[in-house]
């Protein structure tokens, strides 16, 4: 049901009164709302230049929110490909026709899923080293824990995926005389990339989001460095919290748009698999909640 | 598991699963309240009303939680001198119920909203037919039907929330994964155990709730 105006009649002049009438309320409400943050700002001098001065200079940038966002991308990156890896190896373990590959693959899979990523995080840093006696590695610390996470929901994505595949065409492969491995990496893997990448693009989000978990452990990425470090030189947690926040909004956004560009194309070509239930799909689409993911 | 054996091991690991637990509680109610409201907003016929929703749900959505915590904390209470509770922790409980809310009710919006898609339309045209206004359409009509087709999103955004409010932990709340590094840093030797336990406890009661939210939402969807 599209929203707009089925919900309420098409106004006529006592509604559209009415309407002009909310709308003036609810404005002031929310302009009284924005004063008060105003004014609440005021009162702590939180608008003195001196706190918003830094972001106009060049050393801000290059030294702290440039490097961070760095980092940022780079955890984000790298654990993508290494969950799209762990994705796949686990979404095929879990259709395997051995139950002593399915079952250990789908508990890997749930287990993942079920632990907080921080929980898994603290552990890969400050536990391992306990137990391989050697220290570990922040940024592996980090990339491991989301590729744990996120790989294991990348498999139930994938599996969705390959279910969603048309039966005809692994029946059309056997019937041409592939093999198990054949027809999974040739027919089905690739038609369940196609239908997945708006997905995966999504899972981007929720990645780039959570690297900010690595600021707790002191991984320094944006969170670390941009607003850590820079307010620890001029004092302003609050303002640099607030860029801190439009950067990750701005990078978010252009991924979740980018993600829906690619599922309208993927659509309007047609070729695109049976669609894995249309509703749970567009609920994928846009960014999840990281850290714990809606899956 | 002789680390579990010390009562003050496992006080330490209980208080760290009742913090989780009473977030999970407040975070949940806060969020499915304000996520109901916003979700009213952003399909109400008030342009202003749809515009606060629209902006709510891009900036939440897309901020790490981590960001908004460190804000609650630093920003709200340090700088802006808001304060909660007398006592630290409950104050720190606060502030981490009120970030977590805010995150979380983005998500409800967004799923309530698309459940409100999957009622057919002729319900509202019918509802208007008989002359209720928006208000009534929407409470009366369609949002109980729409409840129904949310429940398994609604499960997951539950699942993730309790799993999120770990990240409570960074203000200073000895939540269950603070609990779990201090016990790490404490008996080195028995690193494992620690984390399967702790581990182990999330998988046991979220696996659970994620089938039980299944089963639920198999059960109360509106067949059509």
């Amino acid at each position: 049901m599209s929203t707009d105006a089925v919900l309420y009649d098409h106004p006529g002049p006592k509604a559209k009164a009415r309407n002009l009438v909310l709308t003036i309320v609810f404005g002031i409400a929310l302009l009284g709302l924005l004063y008060w943050i105003y004014s609440r700002f005021d009162a702590k001098g939180q608008w003195d230049g001196v706190l918003w001065k830094p972001f106009t200079y060049g050393t801000t940038w290059n030294d702290y929110i440039i490097p961070g966002l760095l980092n940022t991308l780079k955890a984000a990156a790298v654990a993508m490909v290494l969950s799209l890896a762990f994705g796949i190896i686990f979404a095929v373990g879990r259709l395997s026709d051995h139950w002593w590959v399915r079952l250990p693959a789908g508990a890997v899979v749930e287990f993942f899923r079920a632990v907080p990523l921080l929980l898994m995080m603290f552990f890969i840093f400050f536990g391992v080293p306990f137990i391989t006696e050697q220290p570990m590695s922040i940024f592996w610390a980090v990339v491991i824990g989301l590729t744990l996470y996120n790989g294991s929901v990348l498999a139930e994505a994938f599996r969705a995926g390959v279910h969603s595949v048309p039966r005809g065409q692994s029946e059309a492969a056997y019937a041409i005389g592939m093999r198990k491995s054949q027809v999974m990496g040739q027919i089905l893997i690739p038609q369940a990339a196609r239908a997945m990448l708006p997905v995966i693009v999504s899972q981007l989000v929720v990645l780039v989001k959570d690297t900010a978990l690595g600021y707790i452990i002191s991984y320094s990425e944006l969170i670390q460095l941009g607003v850590n470090n820079l307010s620890a030189n001029y004092g302003n947690v609050l303002q640099a919290a607030i860029v801190a926040a439009i950067i990750y909004i701005i990078v978010n956004t252009l991924l979740t748009s980018f993600a829906g560009w690619l599922s309208r194309r993927t659509r309007r070509r047609g070729r695109a698999p049976r669609e894995a239930g249309t509703a749970a799909e567009q609920a994928t689409i846009g960014p999840s909640m990281g850290g714990g993911g809606v899956s | 598991m002789d680390v579990f054996s010390d009562p003050l091991n496992r006080d330490v690991y209980i208080t760290g699963f009742l913090w989780i637990l009473k977030l999970t509680l407040a975070g949940g109610v806060g969020a499915l309240v304000l996520g109901v409201v916003l979700a009213a907003m952003r399909v109400s016929p008030i342009p202003v009303l749809r515009g606060f929703g629209t902006a709510w749900v891009n900036i939440f959505r897309n901020t790490p939680l981590t960001l908004i915590i460190f804000f609650c904390y630093f920003g709200l209470f340090s700088t802006l001198g808001l304060s909660l509770a007398d006592d630290i922790d409950l104050n720190n409980f606060w502030l981490g119920v009120i970030g977590v809310s805010v995150y979380t009710a983005a998500f409800v919006c967004e799923a309530i909203r698309s459940g409100i898609n999957t009622v057919p339309p002729g319900q509202a045209e019918a509802a208007r037919a008989i002359g209720m206004t928006f208000l009534q359409t929407l409470t009366i009509v369609i949002l109980p039907q729409a409840g129904r087709a949310v429940i398994a999103p609604l499960g997951s955004i539950l699942i993730a929330l309790c799993k999120n409010t770990t990240i409570v932990g960074t203000i200073g709340l000895m939540e269950s994964s603070s609990a779990m590094k201090q016990l790490i840093n404490e008996n080195g030797d028995n690193v494992i155990p620690i984390f399967l336990v702790f581990a182990g406890t999330f998988a046991l009661v979220l696996i659970p709730t994620g089938y039980a939210f299944g089963w639920l939402a198999n059960r109360l969807a509106v067949k059509r």
